[in-house]
Formats: C-alpha cells, sequence, structure tokens
C-alpha cells in the first residue's frame, strides 16, 4: 500500500484517501470541443514516469492536493500543492 | 523405519514431566509438552501421515517442519493443519486427510498403478469433452480432491489485527537475523523480529555442537535485554509498497490469529535456507527425510529417526545428521558423499516402508534414508519487492541480485559463512537498516513540511559498507539418474515436467500452471529449484537461462479469518431506532445504516399514509449546510437548472450530472437565511457529494466564499406524509402558520416542535401527499417522533418504512438515481429536460447536455403490464417481440396498493418512449407478457394536486 504525503496529516496509507487520477485542467465549456473535453474526461497520459495525480485526504483533512509521482517507482516528489489541477506530466 | 523415543537430549525442547493425550485416526496417543503432532507421532512409531494427492501414495515425514507437505492433517474442525509445526495439546483429536476409506487401506492407491495415465495436464486432457458432463466429473473428482473437511457449523472464532509502525522489521530469527535486530535497536531503532519457528535461534537450535548452544545462549539473552518485540510462531507473510508488510501472529494468547499490518521504514529478510529435497526413484517414500528432518527429530525432540540409515551428504549439515545418528545409535550403512560426485538412485521398499537404497550400483539394506542435497533461497520476499534473484551454479542457489535500498538481506540468503561471519554480517545489517530507517523517518517528516517543520538536513543514505558474506561451494544436485517426485503436494514428478515440456509447455511460468507443481501447500518453498531443474534439463539449458517463478504473497499460507480479523465497519442507526425496534420493525440494511424496511405490512403502511397520515425516519438522507454569498453560484455550476433567484423561504428541486452528463445525484436544497442554505442528497449519496462539491471548490473555484458543512447526524429527519398532516404537525409546532396560503408547497421554516428549538421543516413531495419533512437536532429525534406519535392517536398516525415509501414514490413515478439510472443515463433521460438549463454560463456536465440535447437517448418511462396482477422482476428486460433483441429493462416494479395493479419505472429505447406504446416483457421465468408505456411518470395524481394541497 502506498504510503502518501498528505499536506497536512502526513504521510498515510492510499486507503485512507480517495485517488483523484491524473490531474487535468478543465477546458471552458463555452469553447471545448467534443474532442478536448472527451479528452479531459478520458484520455489519461498513463506516463511510466513522473506524473502528477489529485489525491482527497477524505479520512483526515477533507482536502484535495495534487503530487507528483514516478509510477515506475512509487516515489512522490515536490511539495503538494493544494487545490491545483492543471494537467499533463510535470 | 521405526521410529522411536530417545533419552533426554541436552538440546530437547520437550518437556517431559508434562505428557499430553491425543487421538491420532481414532486411536489414543501420548506425547509431551513441546512435541509437534508430528513428533509424538513419529516417537510412538507413526511412519505414514498422509496419502499423495494424486496417485494416493504413502507419506511420511519428509522435512518435519511447517512446509512438510506429507504432514497435513485435520484437528478437530480445523482442516489442513500443519503437523510438522502445529504444537501438541492436550485432548486433540487429529485424523488424517485424503485418505477414504482408510489411511492404511486406501481404494485410490490403484491410481498409482495407473499413474503414467495421471500424466501432466490429465485433467485438462480428459475432462473437456463433452462440456454437458462436466457437472458430473466434477462431482466424481471432487471426492478425490485433497484437503481437509470443512464443518459449516464451526463456531466463529476471534481473531484480532494489529497496526504497527516500526521502524525496522527483521524476518527471520537465526544468528544473523537476531544480530540485525540488536545492531539496530542499539542504534536506537523500534525493531520488531518475527521468527517463523516456535523459538529464535534459526539452524543453531538443533545443532548438537556445544559452541553452537553457546551462542544460541548468548543471542537468546541479549534479545532478553534489549528492547526488541519479538514474536514467535509468526510469519511475515507478505512485503507490499513502501514496505506494508503482513505478518501473521500464530501464538497470540487470546486471538486464534492475529493479522499485524507493520508499516516498516526498513525490512531486513533473514529466513536462512531451506533444505531442497533430491530428485530419485522412490523419493517420496516413508523413510526419506532431508537431513534437516534427522537433526530436529533428533535434537528437538529426542525422536530416533531410524534403525539403519543411508545418508547422502553433499555439505556440511548432512554430515551433522550423520553424526546425530550416530551419536543416537542409529547404525550407519553407507554415507554417500555427493561432493565425490556420488549420487543415490533410488529407494526400494514396500509401499509403506523404505527397504534399501540403491546408489553407485550397489543395494544396501537400510530404513532411513538420510538426503542433503542442497538449499533453497526463499527469496520470496525480495521478490515482492522487485528482486530478481539470480542463480549461482557454483553455489547451487538463487542469490539477491538489487533488491531496493529499503529491503536488506543477511544470513543464508546473502551468503555463507562461519557463524561469527554470519552473525557480523547480521550485525552489520542491523546498522545499516537503523541508518536507512532514520533517513526515511526523515524524509517522511520532510514531506509534510506544512503540518510539522523538520530540523536539519535529511541524513545521507547510508551507503552498503557491509563486508559481504563468501558463497561456499556446492554440487548441483536436483535429479539423480532416476526419475521421481519434483511436487510432493501436488504430486508432480519430474517425468510430468519434462512431458510438459515436450508438449510445449516449456516457460517455467506455463509449466508451473500445466502441471500445478509450486502450486501447493509448500509454495513452492521445497519445489521450486527442483522444478525449473527439471524444465532446464529437458530444454538442454543452464537454471539461470530458464529463470524462475516470481514468488509473490503470502510467504505462508493464511487463513481466512487472519485476513477477516476484527470487523471495524461502523453501524449507523438514527436516535429513533430504539423506537423502531420497540414497534416491530423489520430493517434493511443501507450502506452503513440499519434503516426501518417496513413494521409488517407495508401495503398497510402505504394505504395509511394515502387515507391517514403515517412517519417516516429518513435520517440517513444526506444534508450539506451551506454558508457563505457565493453559493448561488455554487449550485448553479452543481445542479443542472438555476438558482440564482431562490428567495428565503423556498426549497428547490436540482439534479445533478457529473461532467460527462450522467445523472449523479438528486435532492431538495432550501434557503434558510441570506447565506444560509441546506442542501439534501440522496441517502446513498451523501459521503459522495459531499466529495464532490469540496472537488469544485477547492480546486475549481477556490476563490468562492462557501463553507461546507456536513450534517447528515446532526439532524433527525422526520417525513410527516398524508392528508392530516397538516392537523399532526401543527398540533406539536409552535411560532409557524401552517395554512397553505402560510407556507406553501416548496418552502421551508425556522420551527420549535414538540418543544424542541433549531428545528426546520419544509414541504416537499416524495410520496405524493401533502408532507411536511422536520429535521430536528439529532439528540432530540427520538422526542420528536414520539410527540408525533402520541399527538396523532386520534387522526390515525403510524409508522411507515422504506418499502412503503419506495411504493408510493413508484406509483408518483420518482425515480431514484442508482435504481431507476445507471452509469450510461444522462440527464435528459430522465424525462427532466426542463430542468437542463443549457443557456447557464456553466455547470457540471454542461458540454455534454448540450450535445446529448440533440439526439434520442433511452428514456425512463412510466410502464404497467397489461396484466395487473403480473409484477415483473426488476432487471426484466424490455424484448422486441418474440426475439431477444434488447429495447430496455424494468428498473422498478411494485404492486401498489393504491392503484391495485402492477405499476413499473423503467429505460427503453426512443421508439418506444411515447405514451401508449405497447411492449414485450421478457420475465425472468422466461415468459413474456404485454406492457403498455405511460402517459406521464406518475401512475398516481399525475397532477399533483394531493400534495400541493
Amino acid at each position: 500500500m502506498l504510503l502518501v504525503p498528505c499536506p497536512n496529516c502526513g504521510p498515510r496509507n492510499s486507503a485512507d484517501l480517495r485517488y483523484g487520477g491524473e490531474s487535468h485542467a478543465r477546458p471552458d465549456p463555452a469553447t471545448a470541443t467534443p474532442q478536448q473535453w472527451r479528452g479531459y474526461l478520458y484520455l489519461r497520459d498513463n506516463p511510466a514516469d513522473w506524473l502528477r495525480e489529485t489525491w482527497y485526504c477524505r479520512s483526515g483533512c477533507r482536502r484535495w492536493f495534487t503530487l507528483e509521482r514516478n509510477t515506475a517507482t512509487n516515489e512522490f516528489r515536490s511539495p503538494p500543492v493544494p487545490g491545483d489541477k492543471r494537467g499533463g506530466k510535470a | 523405519m521405526t521410529m522411536s523415543r530417545l533419552a533426554a537430549q541436552p538440546t530437547e525442547v520437550l518437556d517431559r514431566s508434562t505428557k499430553l493425550r491425543f487421538r491420532w485416526n481414532g486411536k489414543r496417543f501420548d506425547g509431551f509438552e513441546g512435541d509437534t503432532i508430528a513428533s509424538a507421532l513419529a516417537a510412538a512409531g507413526e511412519h505414514v501421515f498422509s496419502r499423495s494427492m494424486k496417485y494416493h501414495r504413502p507419506r511420511g515425514i519428509l522435512t518435519a517442519d511447517y512446509w512438510d507437505p506429507n504432514l497435513m492433517v485435520q484437528v478437530g474442525d480445523d482442516p489442513n493443519v500443519r503437523a510438522g509445526h502445529r504444537l501438541l495439546e492436550a485432548g486433540m483429536d487429529v485424523r488424517p486427510q485424503n485418505v477414504w476409506p482408510s489411511l492404511h487401506r486406501d481404494i485410490k492407491a490403484a491410481n498409482g498403478l495407473f499413474g503414467r495415465f495421471l500424466t501432466a495436464g490429465f485433467y485438462y486432457k480428459t475432462f473437456m469433452r463433452p462440456a454437458w458432463l462436466w457437472p458430473t466429473y466434477e462431482r466424481v473428482l471432487a471426492t478425490f480432491a485433497p484437503g481437509g473437511k470443512i464443518d459449516l457449523d464451526t463456531p466463529h472464532r476471534y481473531h484480532d489485527k494489529r497496526y504497527m509502525h516500526p521502524d525496522v522489521v527483521v524476518a527471520g530469527a537465526g544468528p544473523a537475523g537476531i544480530e540485525a535486530a540488536l545492531a539496530a535497536a542499539a542504534a536506537g531503532a523500534r525493531v520488531l523480529l518475527v521468527e517463523h519457528e516456535h523459538a529464535v535461534g534459526g539452524h543453531l537450535r538443533y545443532s548438537s555442537s556445544d559452541s553452537a548452544q553457546a551462542v544460541l545462549a548468548e543471542l537468546r539473552a541479549a534479545l532478553d535485554a534489549s528492547d526488541v518485540e519479538v514474536l514467535t510462531n509468526s510469519t511475515v507473510t507478505g512485503r507490499y509498497e513502501d514496505n506494508w508488510l503482513g505478518i501473521v501472529q500464530r501464538n497470540h494468547p487470546i486471538a486464534v490469529e492475529r493479522l499485524i499490518k507493520a508499516r516498516a521504514k526498513v525490512l531486513v529478510a533473514a529466513p536462512g535456507l531451506i533444505e531442497r529435497p533430491y530428485v530419485f526413484s522412490g523419493n517420496d517414500r516413508p523413510g526419506v527425510i532431508t537431513s534437516g528432518a534427522a537433526r530436529r527429530l533428533i535434537n528437538l525432540w529426542g525422536v530416533k529417526p531410524g534403525e539403519r540409515a543411508v545418508v547422502f551428504t553433499a555439505n556440511s549439515d548432512g554430515d551433522a545428521a550423520a553424526a546425530d545418528l550416530d551419536r543416537v545409535g542409529v547404525e550407519i550403512a553407507a554415507v554417500i558423499d555427493g561432493r565425490e560426485g556420488k549420487r543415490v538412485s533410488s529407494a526400494q521398499g514396500s509401499s509403506r516402508a523404505l527397504e534399501a537404497v540403491v546408489a553407485g550400483g550397489n543395494r544396501i539394506e537400510a530404513d532411513l534414508l538420510v538426503v542433503a542435497a542442497g538449499w533453497t533461497a526463499p527469496t520470496s520476499l525480495l521478490n515482492m519487492a522487485g528482486d530478481r534473484p539470480v542463480h549461482d551454479p557454483d553455489a547451487a542457489r538463487f542469490f539477491p541480485s538489487d533488491p531496493p535500498g529499503n529491503v536488506l538481506a543477511t544470513g543464508g540468503l546473502a551468503g555463507d559463512g562461519r557463524i561469527d561471519e554470519l552473525r557480523a554480517h547480521g550485525a552489520a545489517t542491523g546498522r545499516l537498516a537503523a541508518r536507512r530507517a532514520a533517513a526515511v523517518a526523515h524524509r517522511l517528516q520532510a514531506m509534510t513540511a506544512r503540518a510539522r517543520p523538520v530540523d536539519g538536513d535529511e541524513p545521507a543514505w547510508a551507503p552498503d559498507d557491509r563486508t559481504p558474506l563468501g558463497r561456499d561451494p556446492h554440487p548441483e544436485l536436483y535429479r539423480s539418474d532416476t526419475h521421481g517426485m519434483v511436487d510432493f503436494s501436488e504430486d508432480v514428478g519430474s517425468k510430468d515436467l519434462v512431458a510438459a515440456a515436450h508438449e510445449g509447455y516449456d516457460s517455467v511460468e506455463l509449466a508451473k500452471r500445466y502441471t500445478t507443481s509450486t502450486m501447493g501447500p509448500s509454495q513452492g518453498k521445497l519445489e521450486t529449484v527442483n522444478t525449473v531443474a527439471a524444465i532446464a534439463e529437458a530444454r538442454g539449458e543452464t537454471i539461470a537461462q530458464v529463470g524462475t517463478t516470481v514468488w509473490r504473497p503470502p510467504y505462508a499460507p493464511l487463513t481466512l479469518g487472519a485476513l477477516a480479523g476484527r470487523v471495524f465497519e461502523p453501524v449507523r442507526v438514527s436516535s429513533i431506532h430504539p423506537w423502531h425496534e420497540a414497534n416491530g420493525v423489520s430493517t434493511i440494511i443501507a450502506g452503513q445504516w440499519f434503516r426501518p424496511d417496513h413494521y409488517g405490512d407495508p401495503a398497510a403502511e402505504v394505504r395509511n399514509v394515502r387515507t391517514n397520515v403515517g412517519l417516516i425516519d429518513v435520517t440517513p438522507l444526506g444534508k450539506l449546510d451551506l454558508r457563505g454569498p457565493d453559493i448561488p453560484k455554487l449550485l448553479n455550476l452543481l445542479y443542472t437548472n438555476k438558482w440564482s433567484k431562490l428567495p428565503i423561504g423556498k426549497v428547490r428541486y436540482g439534479m445533478m450530472c457529473a461532467e460527462d452528463g450522467v445523472v449523479l445525484d438528486d435532492g431538495v436544497t432550501g434557503r434558510l437565511g441570506e447565506d444560509h442554505y441546506l442542501m439534501t442528497t440522496t441517502s446513498s449519496g451523501a459521503g459522495s457529494v459531499w466529495e464532490w462539491v469540496e472537488n469544485w471548490l477547492q480546486t475549481e473555484r477556490p476563490d468562492w466564499k462557501v463553507h461546507v458543512t456536513p450534517v447528515t447526524t446532526a439532524y433527525v429527519s422526520i417525513n410527516v406524509a398524508g392528508p392530516k398532516a397538516r392537523e399532526l404537525v401543527d398540533r406539536v409546532t409552535e411560532g409557524v402558520d401552517l395554512s397553505p396560503e402560510a407556507f406553501g408547497y416548496m418552502e421551508v421554516r425556522l420551527a420549535t416542535v414538540a418543544g424542541v428549538d433549531g428545528c426546520f421543516m419544509w414541504r416537499i413531495g416524495f410520496t405524493g401527499e401533502l408532507s411536511f419533512e422536520i429535521h430536528a437536532p439529532s439528540g432530540h429525534g427520538l422526542h420528536v417522533w414520539e410527540a408525533l406519535m402520541d399527538a396523532g392517536q386520534d387522526l390515525g398516525v403510524g409508522p411507515f418504512g422504506l418499502e412503503g415509501q419506495r411504493i408510493m414514490r413508484l406509483e408518483k413515478g420518482h425515480f431514484i438515481v442508482g435504481q431507476d439510472t445507471d452509469g450510461l443515463t444522462l440527464g435528459p433521460s430522465t424525462g427532466l429536460s426542463p430542468l437542463i438549463k443549457l443557456d447557464k454560463d456553466d455547470f457540471a456536465g454542461l458540454p455534454e447536455l448540450a450535445w446529448a440535447a440533440d439526439r434520442s437517448l433511452p428514456m425512463i418511462v412510466a410502464i404497467q403490464p397489461d396484466d395487473p396482477n403480473v409484477v415483473p422482476d426488476e432487471a426484466s428486460q424490455i424484448v422486441r417481440g418474440n426475439t431477444n433483441e434488447i429495447l430496455g429493462r424494468i428498473t422498478s416494479a411494485r404492486m401498489s396498493p393504491t392503484l391495485g395493479r402492477s405499476i413499473c419505472l423503467g429505460q427503453v429505447e426512443p421508439e418506444l418512449a411515447a405514451g401508449g406504446t405497447k411492449v414485450t416483457v421478457l420475465l425472468t421465468s422466461g415468459e413474456r407478457v404485454s406492457a403498455t408505456v405511460m402517459d406521464h411518470h406518475a401512475h398516481f395524481d399525475p397532477a399533483g394536486e394531493r400534495l400541493r394541497g
């Protein structure tokens, strides 16, 4: 079980959090094409590399935050960024 | 082979003053405190313990420890007990397994005669066709299946769990493991030392040399004086991400087993080595044992393993076994030295006992053959950490290659050496583990600098400066010049593996699954290397070229009871629950909630609500208290409809969709004050909607001023429904004018109810009746409920449950999210398109809903079977005529007490959505019935006159 560094609560078992998945910027609904919107909904880069992901500390501070994780080694890096949802790879 | 009890041995673990009486196979036996089941039986002269799985060959002691595949027995109602490990207790009722009709007269032993027909893949090949015969095959084969008997009436026994955060966990308490634990603790680490056997010491325990015993005494004393927590008869069963460890403790004083979940900063793997059987003709005959088994029997339990022995030795442990045998008076008929290239070719005798050993063409009479052919490195925990061990043919075993830095190997897993070298390596490993644990601790704390600043820089990651252990040369001994058994638990021979390889299953992972070699209860500890060797031989390659199977968790099997442990799942009830229980409630479990389903007759409850007045406890209804100036913006974003102009005192219904346009939740939200709203969600959505709201506020609109507080359990929610609801509520409410003119439909009021301040109530209509939903502070919920019940006696007030409510909402055609919708139901499919305001700037799911507006979608419609007595099962398909083309399904169906006929909601293809359309419902019985799509969702009172009254 992954140990996820929550910015407020400290390292916590991943089962204590909700995994929000690869973080994605939300397109502007007024101008988004179907392709852009569905990319936001469904398409994930899934790299074997550093990835920016969102987590929700549902058993602790109830905050959403963003972390970078190397999906090949499960190493986390960079301080977590509360609320950040910018998309794509770091 | 005749085993018997020796005079007391200096190293034995027995308390000979305490006799334990037990039963084996229906007969009475005696053993001593400290015996295992197997050692007690061996001392009493028993030598057949089980029958093999396929051929039903008699099997005796092989390794005399936890891994012994031949010593699986039933103890009382406890199947698959390892008699080589389980300590004897007085009164045990021990029975053999897999021996129908009996241990000594086994009809299925005939399989052995036909063994060559039961080769690899036999079952796959033989019972494939015809497919329709499989149930018969299965029934017959099941009676042949190995394993104990499960008693379905076994009482539930207490299992427990424990969570730990040690700095260092050491798996294995041999000399290297103990030194590692001591050194890590001396360096300030919190250390857990886990030993699979019943006592620490590893191979020192059954070594009869004085120096080994002196070292053992020294190590035990040092452990006693240390802060190391020692768990014996416990196993590290798995290593997962970030050193999350599963440890099963089998000797807890209260719990049958305790599963420990430990987050270790560093794991030290020191499991030692496991002695590997040698493959030759007759190697599974009772009387053929490993050198470890011989030494354990003699030195731990004072059991003389035979009278006349042949010792096949390729290492110092085999030599030590020969010396032990000689010391206790076993005649050594021959020592065959594997280091000189000599081999054992076959073990001969009757089916039940060894009579002679053939080696180098000579036949040597003996009742015991002790084999020391080499070692298997149980690298499981390293495999689980991602390491891929490498085979060293010169040492004839696998060694770690490159485990992650927070997993360290020591002891026999890491190499060979004198006892002082092993101890020094262990101590160096412990010091390294402590230093790395300190670095990990610093890193973990630094990761949360916002919460708890950490002083100083992270300590440098300590380099591995240990002096490596050497590797003793060892001859590669896997198979002799004859074929024999490779997997004793699964009855797989070397011939089977060769055949599998020739049939094309020549990858070790394929051969393993095809033959089931290594897949039995020993989990490959005894069989893996010989399996790989057989495949390598068949392919004409080396073991390194063939590679090995990946050892996965668990290291040792653990029971389902240990995994289940103690259940911490909370049960939620409202504060009214005692009243429900006192009034004959039948509860339904909904998530964590225990809710009233009905009080005996849901149809009567419905009739009472439709004619008088009823109360339902709807406390689990999700409730979010919203405060702040930006709430209208938030509601506009989350709901599909518009919220900018909701006046104080009004409530409104809203539907939420996810970003893909699929219906997520629905409910009413009321405005209680200028910047104060109460949002309700479905009961099942209470948690997820809260997370959804927080997600939007925290990540997309962090500048909005809205504070969200979940108050689901802060209020008890009571819906008072029925034509007499106003009269009843009026009797207990102060300060609110309940007249229709003053308090209209879809309005909310703060009120004092039954003397309780701080309540609020709103008029809504899920049941279709005039109804007041009262939300009262939880602590007063029971009082408010009872006050309503008392006040309404003359009005015919009665409780109704979830079932009654579901019937009434179906009569009204209100869909339930998750019941009548699914993960593909887009907003417009609910029929609520007027509530989807595509002219808003933004809301969740807007683009998808805008695109969906132009498409024809499956629709939720009300349906009535033409035969009013037919109530289709929910999920019955709607099909085209007599075909099986699916055009929809019934999502809800009930008999309506109000209308006296069956009513349904369903989802249908757009072509069937118009009122009056005839559809065909395929019942689960296979019968097809006709039904009619209705004009309105509401089967009853479509104009809604009753609820607005």
